[in-house]
């Protein structure tokens, strides 16, 4: 038995994975990490998502704190987050969430307070190739496998962290939440960017915080063919939203250039590329070399490729990768599943 | 399961325990008077002089007549019913200090009012809300102790200043912290209004009271039965008054007492805690502030304080990891005010004291009550400064 710290976001799949790590005959403490305090409708720290997490918490007779990380939330993923789309780049905040507030502060805030393990309710697993090196792999169920957004995770970390929901399937997770009476059984999955309200979305987000730029729209000869409200929303790849007229051929956005407030348009096949430059790429257990499996959105498809010096070199003629995201390197190995093996950023 | 059981309850700026006293008298009014004080037959009146009785307690122990006593819901509605009742009555500017509880703080905003700045030792800035009143001004609200820090301000010289700057502004003053350590009838005399709330001196929760002196006007902000002379309708909490008179005969008994044997041991607590922890700074102290090893503290001065309060701040070290580490140890006690999702809020107390957000991130608040122990300080003493330790070598 040790002693666990389980993240409960207030969602079916942190509760089911407190429930089992209970079962398991761990002591078992929950935490629902406050992280925002403005509006929210889909988010994870909304006072209703506490209450969720207080009263399962309630259920299973164990104990439940609100850690504030505020602070840390807006330094480390609010504050880039719109860094980012001022610099043209489409981030992921979820994933520096994970990376920053999650693994990172959570983790050692639970080390100091003598946890043994840090459980979430992530559809992932965590592998071990029989030699003691780990690695995170795919969820049972692969429609919500969630190994994209831990790629960061290191060794150190993946040692003192459990995903006690990885080898099940939702429906299963459901039906244990359901048998052992979880109050939150069928609550809906959570979606989207918890600080971003559906109801206004991410301009309005922004605009509260920076100045959005009108630009104008070319095509990749440099003529002018359109314009667009906000240059900082436009993302690479970008098809709907972008009012160029008629087009016989589908057309769709190839370059994003804010400071020059300029967007260009072109057809599919200039979207494609040989290569993908990567920077901040991090290994969970040292350099891979040869073939890997790259992904690069949190459920797109899978492509294979090469990672040579700096770059990511795809098998096949490859659609960009818009600047800021994240591109998942895995291999399937025979024994492991398919497993994460490193991660960077699209350059 | 953590035992729940504390061994130093050490929260009770947050609430108290409820006294003996308090349960004994509410009883019987559940199982006897439990009439509607407001009905017309015997059993009725007999609920009528239970509350009535009480009236008189709290008249007695504000410095007020029976008349002027309007029970409220507790201290929130006790703040919202004077500076709304005073803002929808008669208009103008609202004033206070930016170190008010929010029931008062965020309500003045609300109404568009001025909050005004105070000093690194938390007393209102008296340059500054001088010049923040003028004849616009129609009501000025200062509380008589702080609930983070236990600082009290002087009401005589501020209601000075408000009779000098705004001679037609009324003058309300938020108690509740204070009433449990601090003569209310003497120190909020010059107030034409005092907010109090049972629950911090040994009452049941829910009740409290605005004495509201005679001639003073306010918009009632719960309409219907015309109870409490039109000020306050809604049919009386029996219990509830009830609890809350004994509760506050029992505190204004006692009061002489307690607050030399609370304030030793709050004393022995902060002088221990500061002593022994590296770092540990004691906020909104007089006095020498430099700490020779060996917690020779001999010449520092909380006559500005409240018996009950021991505050200190440590930079790197977390007060949400804190209350966990003390909570195992079986110390309840609590950092700033709590949020609505049961999440540690940076203060804005010590915020507006110009404390570092740093500093002001590792706060700890042990307030003590009227039944607090040696032994729960001598607990809290031997786990507390051990609790630090570890954060610190994980920091």
């Amino acid at each position: 038995m040790s002693r666990v710290l389980v993240a409960m976001s207030g969602g079916v799949d942190s509760s089911v994975a407190a429930a089992l790590l209970q079962r398991e005959g761990h002591e078992v403490v929950g935490v629902t990490m406050k992280l925002w305090g403005g509006a929210s409708d889909t988010g994870c720290c909304s006072v209703s998502d506490v209450d969720d997490a207080r009263r399962v918490a309630d259920a299973l007779g164990m104990d439940h704190h609100v850690f504030n990380f505020g602070d840390d939330f807006e330094r480390w993923v609010v504050g880039p987050y719109v860094a980012d789309h001022q610099a043209g780049r489409t981030p992921n905040p979820c994933i520096e969430c994970n990376r920053h507030l999650k693994f990172d502060r959570l983790v050692r805030r639970a080390e100091a307070l003598g946890f043994d393990a840090v459980a979430t309710g992530h559809h992932a697993r965590i592998v071990d190739d029989g030699s003691g090196t780990r690695f995170v792999g795919r969820g049972a169920d692969r429609a919500k496998d969630q190994s994209y957004v831990l790629h960061m995770l290191d060794q150190d970390q993946l040692a003192r962290l459990l995903f006690p929901i990885g080898a099940m399937t939702k429906p299963d997770v459901r039906a244990l939440a359901a048998e052992a009476g979880i109050r939150t059984a069928a609550k809906p999955d959570s979606q989207d960017v918890c600080f971003i309200t559906s109801t206004s979305g991410r301009g309005a987000f922004l605009s509260d915080r920076v100045e959005l730029t009108p630009g104008r729209v070319v095509d990749t000869a440099g003529t002018e063919i359109g314009r667009v409200d906000a240059v900082q929303l436009v993302t690479i790849g970008q098809r709907r939203g972008i009012d160029i007229g008629g087009h016989p051929d589908r057309r769709y956005v190839v370059d994003v250039d804010v400071g020059a407030a300029r967007v260009t348009i072109g057809p599919k096949a200039d979207l494609s590329c040989e290569s993908t430059a990567l920077v901040d790429l991090a290994w969970t257990a040292g350099r891979v070399d040869g073939d890997v499996l790259a992904q690069t959105s949190a459920h797109g498809e899978v492509a294979a490729g090469a990672v040579r010096g700096g770059d990511l070199r795809w098998s096949a003629p490859h659609r960009r990768v818009a600047p800021g995201q994240s591109v998942v390197l895995y291999r399937d190995d025979a024994a492991l599943g398919e497993i994460v093996v490193g991660g960077a950023t699209a350059a | 399961m953590a035992p729940t059981e504390p061994i130093a309850y050490l929260d009770n700026a947050a609430t108290t325990r409820v006294r003996p006293e308090a349960i004994a008298a509410m009883i019987p009014a559940m199982e006897a008077s439990y009439a509607n004080p407001s009905g017309a037959h015997a059993l009725a009146r007999e609920a009528r002089r239970a509350v009535d009785d009480a009236r008189d307690v709290l008249a007695e122990a504000l410095g007020c007549g029976p008349g002027d006593i309007v029970f409220t819901a507790g201290g929130t509605e006790a703040d919202n019913l004077a500076v709304f009742g005073v803002h929808q009555r008669h208009g103008g500017v609202i004033v206070c200090p930016a170190t008010e509880h929010h029931a008062v703080l965020h309500a003045v905003e609300h109404c568009g009012g001025r909050v005004v700045g105070v000093d690194s030792m938390g007393v209102v800035d008296l340059d500054a809300f001088s010049d923040a009143l003028d004849p616009s001004v129609t009501l000025v609200s200062v509380m008589l102790a702080n609930n983070e820090t236990g600082v009290i301000h002087d009401l005589d010289q501020i209601a000075a200043i408000v009779r000098d700057r705004a001679p037609g502004a009324l003058f309300h003053t938020d108690a509740v912290q204070a009433f449990q350590w601090v003569d209310v009838a003497a120190a909020a005399a010059s107030a034409d209004m005092i907010s109090l709330s049972a629950h911090k001196f040994g009452g049941p929760k829910g009740v409290g009271v605005l004495a509201v002196r005679e001639g003073v006007t306010l918009a009632p902000q719960l309409i219907g039965g015309g109870q409490e002379r039109d000020r306050r309708s809604g049919t009386h909490n029996t219990p509830g008054i009830v609890g809350m008179a004994a509760a506050a005969a029992a505190t204004v008994r006692t009061r002489t007492r307690t607050v030399l044997e609370v304030g030793a041991m709050r004393d022995r607590l902060a002088d221990g805690l500061c002593a022994t922890i590296d770092g540990a700074i004691e906020t909104a102290v007089g006095g020498r502030d430099d700490r020779p090893a060996g917690g020779d503290r001999g010449n520092v001065d909380r006559s500005n304080k409240v018996a009950g309060s021991c505050h200190i701040c440590v930079d790197g070290v977390e007060s949400e990891a804190l209350l966990f580490l003390l909570e195992e140890e079986r110390v309840y006690a609590s950092a700033a005010s709590s949020c609505a999702s049961g999440a540690q809020d940076p203060s804005h107390v010590l915020a507006a004291m110009g404390v570092s957000r740093a500093m002001a991130r590792g706060s700890l608040r042990l307030s003590l009550g009227y039944a607090t122990t040696e032994a729960e300080i001598d607990h809290a003493l031997a786990v507390v400064p051990e609790a630090f330790a570890r954060l610190r070598a994980f920091a």
